[in-house]
């Protein structure tokens, strides 16, 4: 098996004194899609943060492609790695094409000047996006999914080696959910190392190769997530009940919460 | 930039120009007293003294100080991410007058201890170095004390700068009262915000202040583009945050400080400018902050131009400042509501 292109040893941090991440671990490798699932303040989107190199750990080594993400300069990192932050926000109103063509910035001059190269990779991002025929507009007149996908355009334009997604699904409806989860799946299938933060588990079994369940600040499971989504593992974490399952059809391990009937009138 | 764009660059960088050239130009035409061109341009005296002393050096002036006004406007608004920034309204033209004005009052002391040797010292370059001072100073503690738990919030930082302008005024009220009163005079005419007549050598001096400050503001403009997208994302985009803040910072400061020390304290020309190109080149800083740069030239040149004609027949002139407050006061309170309204709040 190929040497992991994210490779995160025993890391801690700590917002103040509140603990984040208690000696997380985490390895993945090109081609690979992994989630990263957890109860709200778990520290998934803490870790992903780190292994972009936006944070600092306290203590643990984070390795991303051979790169100290936090130490190498932020051109260098942002070669290797591209992120897509859960709520995109876009304070002036660049162009579809424009805000595409920003995630080309770490592989350009200094005044940014496209090479025939950078307009290949965005025209080629926007293809993959479905987002050709949007170029022209405004990405503040878009609407949710629309927008999101052209945050994700951005980071394949940056053409990362590792793509880092935050809950790439919230505020989406199921349509927009399944498309954006239908891309990371391509993307990693296209050889690229991806890591999503995810909370609909369901999505997460169907999609992900691999997750990893963190809880507290710590990882409690990993593996495929037919042997990690287990009811028991699901009730501990979550807290809640649950009936697991499988998709007839797919096969896929599904996991409904049990709500109480509701009294009969 | 696509082709398109580049173009664009060049149309309006043209366009620009050519504005700038004919504001000049109209600005030293027009005037209380009826000049002759070609007598001025024979070197006839009094024409030729009017026009070339007078007229061209002030609208040179204020050409060189709508410019660095305008393009240190774009890039804390890019940096605050919020289209109200602007050095006047963030307090950092305050600074540069505080850091000015201190400068100032130190050296008339010095002066009046040691005599003729220290009457140097009371010239140009020092204020206009305590003016950068102050205004660099100005800036880190607006953006710093603007962060509320680590972010930046533009509303917080905006409501520092007006508390921060209120306290320089009123440290500049008491170093009036403190020091002899010509000195006190002497600050009141600088401080009010009007285009002056500067000799060769202060224009040259200013001239070379806003052509780096601004150059560095140009040569950031890419940069700009993805802090608007805030700190994380810019940084995972490939931009070293903190070294491109600082630098912007910077040209910010040494554009201010250096409006500041050549004519006082003028008001929203860099919230004006801006926000009326933004309409027209859109929001791509490589356009926005050299077109800004020009456009902020014309809008003074012509700003002043009124201030000297509006009020000719009463024989008395406002200060520029005056005619840009008045202008601008209104539009950032217009600014304000429109993106009060909810479908402009995204």
């Amino acid at each position: 098996m190929s040497e992991p292109i994210v490779d995160v040893r025993g890391v801690s941090f700590a917002y103040g004194v509140r603990p984040a991440l208690e000696d997380v671990s985490l390895g993945a490798r090109a081609g690979e899609y992994v989630g990263l699932l957890g109860p709200n303040g778990a520290g998934k989107s803490t870790l992903l943060r780190i292994v972009a190199g936006l944070a600092a750990p306290a203590s643990g080594a984070v390795r991303l492609a051979g790169l100290d993400p936090h130490r190498a300069p932020r051109r260098a990192v942002a070669q290797v790695c591209a992120v897509v932050p859960q709520e995109p926000r876009v304070a002036w109103p660049f162009t579809v094409r424009e805000a595409v063509m920003m995630g080309r910035v770490a592989r350009q001059g200094l005044l940014a000047i496209p090479t025939r190269l950078d307009r290949g990779a965005v025209d080629g991002a926007l293809e993959a996006c479905d987002l050709a025929h949007l170029a022209g507009r405004r990405v503040d007149a878009l609407s949710g999914g629309e927008r999101r996908r052209v945050f994700f355009a951005r980071a394949l334009a940056q053409e990362p080696r590792v793509l880092l997604l935050d809950e790439p699904t919230a505020f989406l409806d199921l349509g927009h959910q399944v498309a954006a989860m239908r891309m990371a799946q391509v993307a990693a299938q296209g050889g690229l190392c991806v890591v999503a933060v995810l909370h609909d588990l369901n999505l997460a079994a169907a999609a992900c190769d691999r997750v990893v369940v963190l809880s507290r600040g710590r990882v409690v499971a990993e593996g495929a997530p037919a042997d990690v989504l287990t009811a028991e593992r699901v009730e501990t974490v979550w807290g809640i009940p649950v009936w697991r399952g499988e998709n007839a059809a797919t096969g896929a391990t599904v996991v409904l919460p049990s709500l109480p009937a509701r009294p009969p009138r | 930039m696509s082709r398109s764009a580049t173009t664009r660059l060049a149309l309006a960088l043209a366009a620009g120009a050519l504005a700038v050239v004919l504001a000049v130009a109209l600005s030293s035409a027009v005037g209380a007293q009826p000049i002759s061109l070609s007598a001025a341009l024979a070197g006839r005296d009094p024409d030729a003294a009017i026009l070339l002393s007078l007229r061209l050096p002030r609208a040179v002036l204020a050409a060189l100080v709508g410019c660095a006004l305008a393009a240190a406007g774009t890039a804390l608004q890019a940096l605050l991410r919020n289209p109200l920034a602007e050095p006047f309204v963030l307090g950092v033209s305050g600074g540069a007058a505080l850091g000015g004005s201190i400068v100032l009052v130190a050296a008339a002391g010095v002066a009046r201890v040691a005599g003729g040797a220290g009457v140097a010292l009371g010239g140009a370059p020092p204020v206009a170095l305590g003016a950068v001072a102050g205004a660099a100073a100005s800036t880190v503690l607006v953006f710093g004390l603007g962060r509320i738990a680590g972010r930046l919030v533009p509303e917080a930082a905006l409501l520092v700068g007006i508390v921060f302008n209120a306290f320089v005024a009123g440290v500049i009220t008491i170093m009036k009262i403190l020091v002899p009163a010509e000195e006190a005079s002497r600050l009141t005419y600088w401080l009010v915000g009007a285009i002056g007549y500067e000799g060769p050598g202060t224009l040259a001096t200013g001239a070379l202040f806003v052509a780096l400050s601004v150059g560095l503001l140009i040569a950031l403009s890419a940069r700009l583009n993805l802090l608007t997208l805030g700190d994380d994302d810019a940084a995972a985009l490939g931009v070293d945050v903190r070294r491109v803040r600082a630098l912007v910072f910077l040209g910010a400061s040494v554009a201010t400080g250096a409006a500041v020390a050549l004519a006082g304290v003028i008001g929203f020309v860099g919230l004006i400018v801006p926000h009326l190109l933004r309409r027209v080149v859109g929001p791509d800083h490589r356009l926005l902050v050299p077109a800004s740069a020009l456009f902020g030239a014309v809008f003074l040149v012509l700003a002043d131009a009124l201030a000297r004609l509006a009020f000719l027949p009463l024989g008395t002139e406002p200060p520029v400042g005056a005619v840009t407050a008045f202008l601008g006061g209104p539009f950032f309170l217009w600014l304000l509501r429109r993106r009060a309204r909810p479908e402009d709040a995204a």
